[in-house]
């Protein structure tokens, strides 16, 4: 779990907002989605298709593609690697993911 | 398809050092980089980091700037938020920004991809809250964020004793620092001190990091031997043992960060099939390279931790030295003329990179932190074990490749960049044969996911 | 020196099937194989079990075929209980897509055609759109029909060599990854084996070195003009499920992912892949299934094909050398229970399957034997 050194609303700084499955959530503008979760209490972003294990965020930078989450509708997107934008949906990647149009 | 001169991959130093240098010949590069800003690794967020205290995350971070202005210049083609998912022997580049797909060709290129963490593959290593010392550095550096509870570090490197003083600074509460570093290293170590001390700064400020944490009175508990982590969904508490002690000894804390050491992030080299060799000092695979950084394929460079691990300003100086090389090639140079530009830069390389051999040996991770136990994931995505992969090498599998095709390791969403180098390693000991011979996955495009509409399109227009 | 009854060339589908076949027999078999990079189809195929289309010009490889489809279910089971080892085999019947009424008409005539020569043993079915739709509910609008066989079916190939390999160790049998074999010399008897790391001594010898029978088979008096022919492959992200029988060129694997791809390339030995066939192969899967575009590849590969200039079967036994054989083709999936169950019996003495009389090198209007 990770804290704000200063939470954005008390430097100026632009912040958003975003929905986590059921729970809103704010960001700093600029925030990588698995950033914005870590920060908001959210440890589990996906749970594996394998054994149906919950997975976090591990490397950050894009090489472990443990951050999977729903963005919008897209499954399995990097969430370290996608800026967060005001009204966002990410849902939590449950296992394999579904067909899309 | 439009052909541009030089094509450079990546905005670390390496990249942007490079980019830099071959404007000032007249070749106007293109630049891609798939973060949002520049600075790579080291430089993250640093125009936008919230972490406005300088002091926080020091001068070397903040030595960037230079770089990422000269980046800026209006000649540069810069991309960011730019994916490269495919590169051919015929420098045809795939290129994914805001989900399209495009391919564009270039006369030479620069590889400048850079690092990523050795895996540390410890009993328990997939459990939420368990992340590596890097990714804590990047939450610090580009969000400003830094964990709630008493934080556990464990393993080695001189990116872990940074973190913790970053840490330390920020006033963030370190329970333990566990150091995975065996206790003989230190006298291996020393007779590697006279070519340390050509560089002695870098030496000093090693130095300066542990005495500012044993100042601060930061639990560093040294000759850890076992290393767990344990909790039900989630890490509750971290194990250990050290060495010449048989007991578990525990810490309950929510967030434990891993690290030992870097290795050169592969993937794209592997992918267009440069010859690569197993460096058994960095105990890591690198893309064999000439004097002017070029690989075995005409007109594909590589600099910086890309190439083998440097540290980020010989990065910078390996990126000049591509940039003449690009020059070179490019005919906006003459060989005499290269060389002689190239003369103080490969000395100035030559006093930086000694310091390597004794950082190698003081932090070569043992064996035991290299290769997973029988009942711990080797492959985090398709959930093999180490015991599965010594099955493999008992039915015949003599190298990965056959290994992959019967377990299924490496082939899931990573593609194989977390467990190709432990899988490897672990092969090579069931099979009693070096990791040169046993070889590393064969790697395909896309390098990053791309989806079939997008690859669909990405020909249309080619 | 290592001895044994049988030396099998090639650890791929077609050398371990065999392999295995006499293994289970009782047999004293050794494979040899090259190390982990090597020129091997059964690693980079399709893993179709597939009998619709096949046996156009000689309808003996349809029945040869339809021989192994319907053993298919016994080798799986049989390897799972022996090995632990699934390999995913299923046989829910499988469709060759159509683009245009003109298309659907000609594949009926060819269709109609073999299962005639097959005396009716080989059955299909075509469906329009919207029978195809009940099959295959996300199936694109451009799709006018397919053809269906209750013949066809899939597996996967990794699983079934993994298996193999470990029922050969479970009958005693050896797995030897030598390296590349150079040389075969008879020696009284028996044949001397010579690789870069090893050699070995055999009553019988067995070529199924895939596209190295090229160089190996002259050694022991017979012909094998193999020609690679590379077919590129492209795999996405683990899906759930949503293609419950395979298509020709595309399938549901039991991970989930989705397998697509049969470009037939003449390139020569090289199994790279290229970026406009990818995109090729992307295209028409959407095209066959639109609500794929935003599917994920994670993967591509490059594979050569064995195959020879007809592309049918090479099973011969070697006249100026007794006891040597060879075993090749391009369908070493479908074909892995009939060379388990049917053709390893031959080389161990037995009657030849009547389905294979006509798949020798002579067909190729070539000298085969040379005087031993
Ligand atoms: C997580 C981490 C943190 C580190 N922190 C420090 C530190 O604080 N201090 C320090 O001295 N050293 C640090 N290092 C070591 C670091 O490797 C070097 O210091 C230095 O950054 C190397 O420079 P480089 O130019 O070679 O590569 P990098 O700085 O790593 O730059 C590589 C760039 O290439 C881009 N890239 C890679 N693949 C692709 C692709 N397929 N498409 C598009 N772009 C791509 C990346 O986004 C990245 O920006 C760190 C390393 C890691 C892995
Ligand atoms: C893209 C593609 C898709 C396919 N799809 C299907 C499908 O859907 N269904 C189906 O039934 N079939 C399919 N096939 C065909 C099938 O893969 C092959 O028929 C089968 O794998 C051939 O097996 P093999 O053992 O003969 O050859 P290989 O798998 O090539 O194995 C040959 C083996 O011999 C070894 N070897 C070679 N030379 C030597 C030597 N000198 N010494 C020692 N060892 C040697 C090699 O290392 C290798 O292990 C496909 C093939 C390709 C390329
Ligand atoms: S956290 Fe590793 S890829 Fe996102």
């Amino acid at each position: 779990m990770f804290k704000r050194l200063s939470p954005p609303e008390a430097t100026n700084e632009a912040v958003v907002t975003f929905h986590f499955d059921e729970q809103t959530v704010t960001a700093r503008l600029g925030d990588t989605v698995a950033a914005a979760l870590l920060t908001s209490g959210i440890s589990i972003c996906r749970s594996t298709p394998v054994s149906n294990a919950p997975r976090a965020p591990y490397c950050m930078m894009g090489v472990c593609f443990e951050c999977l989450v729903e963005v919008d509708g897209n499954p399995n997107v990097q969430a370290c690697q996608v800026e967060v934008r005001d009204g966002m949906h990410v849902h939590t990647q449950q296992g394999a993911r579904r067909l899309t149009s | 398809m439009i052909t541009h001169d030089l094509v450079i991959l990546g905005t670390g130093p390496a990249g942007m050092a490079a980019a830099t240098t071959a404007l000032e010949y007249g070749i106007t590069p293109v630049v891609i980089d798939e973060q949002p800003a520049a600075g790579g690794q080291i430089y993250r967020a640093l125009e936008s980091t919230p972490v406005r205290d300088r002091r926080i995350l020091g001068e070397d971070y903040w030595s960037g700037e230079s770089l990422i202005k000269g980046l800026k210049d209006p000649q540069i083609d810069y991309r960011p938020a730019t994916t490269v998912w495919q590169l051919t022997r015929q420098r045809e580049i795939g290129l994914l920004h805001d989900d399209k797909a495009e391919m564009i060709c270039a006369r030479h290129i620069i590889l400048a991809t850079g690092a990523m963490e050795r895996p540390m593959p410890i009993p328990g290593w997939t459990l939420p809250g368990v992340m590596t010392a890097g990714s804590g550095q990047i939450l610090l550096k580009s969000a400003g964020a830094v964990p709630q509870a008493p934080v556990v570090l464990a393993g080695c490197g001189p990116l872990l004793l940074l973190l913790a003083t970053q840490y330390l600074r920020a006033g963030v509460e370190i329970a333990a620092i566990l150091d995975t570093t065996p206790r003989n290293r230190y006298r291996a170590a020393l007779k590697h001190t006279p070519g340390a001390l050509r560089n002695a700064s870098t030496l000093l400020k090693g130095v300066g990091l542990l005495r500012e944490l044993r100042r601060a009175g930061v639990r560093h508990i040294k000759g850890v031997s076992a290393l767990r982590a344990e909790g039900s969904g989630q890490l509750e508490r971290v194990l250990w043992k050290q060495q010449g002690d048989d007991n578990w000894q525990t810490l309950e804390t929510p967030t434990l960060l891993l690290h030992q050491g870097v290795i050169p992030n592969t993937q794209i080299t592997r992918a267009v099939d440069c010859h690569h060799e197993w460096d058994e000092q960095q105990l890591s695979w690198r893309p064999r390279l000439d004097e002017w950084l070029s690989t075995d394929i005409p007109g594909i460079a590589v600099a910086g931790d890309g190439g083998g691990i440097v540290g980020a300003k010989a990065a910078a100086m390996q990126g000049q030295l591509a940039g003449l090389g690009a020059a070179l090639a490019l005919d906006k140079l003459t060989l005499a003329n290269s060389t002689e530009r190239a003369q103080p830069i490969r000395k100035a390389l030559a006093r930086d990179t000694a310091i390597r051999p004794f950082l190698d040996v003081l932090y070569r991770p043992a064996k035991q932190w290299r290769l997973p136990d029988d009942d711990t994931l080797a492959c985090r995505c398709e959930e093999v074990t180490g015991g599965e992969i010594r099955r493999m090498a008992e039915m015949g599998c003599r190298g990965p490749n056959q290994t992959k095709s019967f377990t299924r390791c490496g082939m899931g969403p990573c593609q194989g960049r977390m467990c190709g180098i432990t899988v490897s390693e672990l092969l090579a000991d069931a099979n009693q044969q070096s990791v040169e011979e046993t070889g590393y996955y064969r790697l395909r495009p896309p390098f990053k996911p791309i989806t079939l509409g997008q690859l669909a399109k990405a020909a249309e227009e080619g | 020196m290592q001895q044994c009854d049988f030396a099998v060339i090639g650890g791929g589908l077609v050398g371990s099937a065999i392999a295995y076949g006499l293994a289970s027999q009782g047999h004293q078999v050794s494979i040899l194989d090259e190390g982990d990079v090597a020129y091997r189809a059964s690693r980079g195929n399709f893993g179709l079990v597939w009998v619709q289309g096949k046996g156009q010009e000689i309808p003996r490889y349809s029945q040869w075929s339809m021989r192994s489809a319907s053993k298919w279910s016994a080798l799986s089971q049989e390897l799972f209980e022996l090995t632990g080892v699934a390999t995913q085999h299923h046989n829910p019947g499988g469709v060759h897509l159509c683009y245009s009424e003109a298309e659907l008409a000609s594949r009926e005539v060819d269709l109609d055609a073999l299962s005639q020569a097959t005396d009716r043993q080989f059955s299909f079915k075509m469906l329009n759109h919207s029978q195809l739709h009940d099959l295959i509910p996300e199936i694109g609008e451009s799709v006018t029909g397919a053809s269906w066989s209750s013949w066809d079916g899939h597996a996967n190939p990794l699983y079934l060599l993994r298996a193999l390999h470990a029922g050969i160790r479970c009958h005693g049998g050896r797995f030897l990854a030598v390296g590349k074999v150079k040389e075969i010399r008879r020696n009284g008897e028996s044949y001397v084996i010579e690789s870069n790391h090893q050699t070995i001594t055999a009553d019988r010898v067995i070529l199924a070195a895939g596209l190295g029978n090229r160089e190996l088979a002259p050694q022991v008096g017979l012909d094998a003009p193999l020609i690679p022919n590379r077919g590129e492959i492209l795999v996405t992200e683990r899906m759930r499920p949503l293609l419950n029988l395979p298509t020709t060129y595309l399938r549901q694997t039991g991970e989930g992912s989705i397998l697509m791809g049969d470009s037939h390339e003449d390139v020569g030995f090289n199994d790279g892949t290229e970026t406009p066939v990818l995109a090729q192969i992307a295209k028409r899967a959407v095209r066959a299934l639109p609500a794929l575009a935003n599917t994920r590849v994670v993967r591509s590969w490059g594979a050569l094909r064995v195959m020879t200039p007809d592309g049918y079967p090479l099973y011969q036994a070697s006249e100026s050398h007794p006891g040597a054989f060879i075993a090749c083709c391009h369908s070493g999936v479908t074909l892995a229970a009939a060379h388990a169950k049917c053709l390893a019996p031959w080389f161990a003495g037995a009657e030849a399957p009547s389905e294979i009389t006509p798949f020798t090198a002579e067909r190729f209007h070539v000298q085969t034997s040379i005087p031993a």
